[in-house]
């Protein structure tokens, strides 16, 4: 497992030491994992809800929803109206 | 005290609620320290809806949990109380909105005393991994509650709550109630509204009660389960009342044994523990039956994978913009990359990386859909056992509560102690683990009853028939 590509793929800034314990760890997990190989499972329709759920759908009604302040009251920077982030567009 | 025992003696006037919680109270200010049960406490708001609670009562308002004084699990949203899930990124979350469970509990008037520890994000089976300190098993302080629900099981244990409610996403619920020798309940997927729980792996998770016995299990299961348009997975059943199968005879009830659940790393003493019970549901009436689950040994693999992917989806979330931690960096994405690294906890960090990984372009269907396909035979496993048996019994744990520290270097020694309650949550069935005994060290063993899928009625009766014919849940710890 390349550790770094996947840690930037997981937007996680890792230490040197973070890297090298994590990689040995996450890997020794995968070795076990390999296990499920020991299983034939063509034919197995694979599960992804143990209930075959389907769309749900309901009016597209408007409903009360949360007031602004509300929604911004746990934003870690705020301006006004709106939440603060880094510059994204050149 | 009980739910049952309290609502018995508010309704009669023996106690008073505001009685009730100031002693609740002054139980948690003498243990806590030792304990650790809870993340916050909420003093000013408990002693405010105990006064509710009388003023309700004297006016024959009273509702099922008047005055009844409950915990609650960190990942369970709290309107205007904060739900951190024990992590530094939700240190100083205040959700703007109720859960639904808690919703449905305050229409029954139930009163808040705290939130309660956990594994950061519910990812553990020790409570080890909380950034808000440890929660000690009340049987051995040296020893874990067990986890991820390690706070509601400890502050049940120890008398710090009358009842608390959990999260089970692969043994959360089950897994501390056994080492903390309390009652643990984790319902059919889809029979508890997730709304308002904070979502580690949405397909597994569920929201369950931890009691000091089987009829209070019963009782808040009534409150909390039903269909919720706010939970588009939450299932469209007929409500139960799950008090009814309470008291029923067992006689000719068939009762799977599973052989793979009695294997080699099964502690001696859990394992007599749980054959005496075996024995004594016999002589209720039970029919024992051998029978045969082949895919357990796949379950730890299968879940670490879907589990963890669906938490690297999940946890996504957390980017330091709409709520949470945010650290500064050079651009958009060093923020994100700063923010992550310091809000999240190793463990937290060590799944979302295997998740990525797993979903990663080139190995997911190596790993994802390899995993599903083999929650498939796992699910089968269930559906076949089950149409000759009416319940399945097996040990919670393969062992007792291990030590604090043990095994906490070693990831997937912690991820096998789940071995027995995994498949349980990648089948989508009810299991429920009740007090069975104790070690010569005096650590409480739990016994695993599964049952049908909706099928929380039967288990609730086998487990009320075994708790009526022992004495297990009226052991106390020493404290």
């Amino acid at each position: 497992m390349e550790i770094e590509h996947v840690a930037l793929l997981a937007r996680l800034k890792l230490s040197e030491k973070e890297k090298n314990l994590f990689s040995g760890q996450v890997g020794g997990v995968i070795d076990y994992i390999d296990k499920l190989n020991e299983l034939d499972t063509k034919e197995i329709e694979p599960t992804a809800h143990v209930f075959p759920v389907k769309n749900v759908f309901r009016k597209d009604k408007s409903r009360p929803s949360l007031p602004r302040e509300k929604a911004l009251q746990n934003a870690p920077r705020k301006d006004g109206k709106y939440y603060r982030v880094p510059k994204i567009i050149e | 005290m009980s739910i049952d025992e309290a609502r018995s003696a508010i309704v009669r006037g023996e106690i008073r609620p505001l009685e009730l919680v100031i002693a609740l109270f002054e139980r948690i200010d003498a243990l806590e320290e030792r304990v650790g049960a809870y993340v916050s406490l909420t003093r000013e708001n408990a002693l405010s809806r105990a006064r509710q609670a009388e003023d309700d009562l004297k006016q024959n308002a009273g509702k099922a949990l008047t005055g009844i004084p409950l915990a609650i699990k960190d990942n369970i949203c709290t309107e205007g109380i904060k739900t951190t899930c024990s992590s530094k990124i939700l240190e100083n979350f205040i959700p703007p909105y109720e859960s639904s469970v808690t919703q449905r509990l305050k229409s029954e008037g139930y009163i808040l005393i705290g939130k309660t520890n956990l594994d950061e994000f519910a990812m553990g089976s020790s409570t080890e991994n909380s950034a808000f300190g440890l929660t000690k098993n009340p049987w051995d302080f040296e020893r874990v509650p067990g986890g991820s629900s390690g706070g509601s099981a400890a502050a049940v244990a120890s008398d710090e709550c009358i009842a608390a409610l959990g999260s089970d996403t692969g043994g959360s619920i089950r897994q501390p109630a056994a080492f903390c020798g309390v009652v643990g309940l984790k319902p059919t997927y889809g029979r508890v509204s997730r709304y308002g729980l904070v979502a580690f792996a949405s397909s597994l998770d569920q929201i369950g009660p931890i009691t000091k016995n089987v009829r209070d299990s019963a009782i808040l299961m009534n409150i909390i389960s039903g269909h919720d348009p706010y939970d588009s997975t939450s299932a469209d059943m007929p409500a139960s009342d799950f008090t009814s199968g309470l008291g029923q005879e067992i006689k000719g009830l068939k009762i799977g044994i599973p052989k793979e659940y009695f294997i080699e790393g099964l502690d001696k003493e859990v394992e007599n523990s749980v054959k005496e019970a075996i024995k004594k549901l016999e002589s209720l009436g039970g029919i024992p039956v051998e029978i045969s689950l082949p895919h357990t040994e796949y379950a730890v693999a299968a879940y670490y994978i879907l589990a963890t992917s669906e938490a690297s989806s999940n946890l996504a979330r957390y980017d330091g913009v709409k709520y949470g931690l945010r650290s500064d960096g050079e651009d958009l994405i060093d923020m994100y990359m700063r923010t992550r690294d310091e809000g999240f906890g190793a463990e937290v960090k060590r799944r979302i990386i295997l998740g990525t990984y797993a979903l990663s372009s080139g190995y997911y269907d190596a790993y994802y859909k390899k995993a599903q396909q083999v929650r498939t035979l796992i699910k089968e496993d269930f559906e076949k056992a089950f149409e000759n048996v009416d319940v399945i019994v097996t040990p919670t744990t393969p062992t007792p509560a291990f030590k604090i520290g043990e095994k906490i270097e070693d990831p997937l020694q912690m991820y096998l102690t789940d071995i027995f309650t995994l498949s349980v949550n990648l089948a989508g069935v009810p299991g429920i683990s009740i007090p069975c005994g104790f070690t010569s060290r005096n650590l409480p063993v739990g016994l695993q009853i599964i049952g049908k899928h909706f099928d929380e009625e039967s288990i609730l009766k086998v487990a009320y028939a075994y708790e009526q014919a022992t004495d297990w849940h009226k052991k106390k710890p020493n404290i």
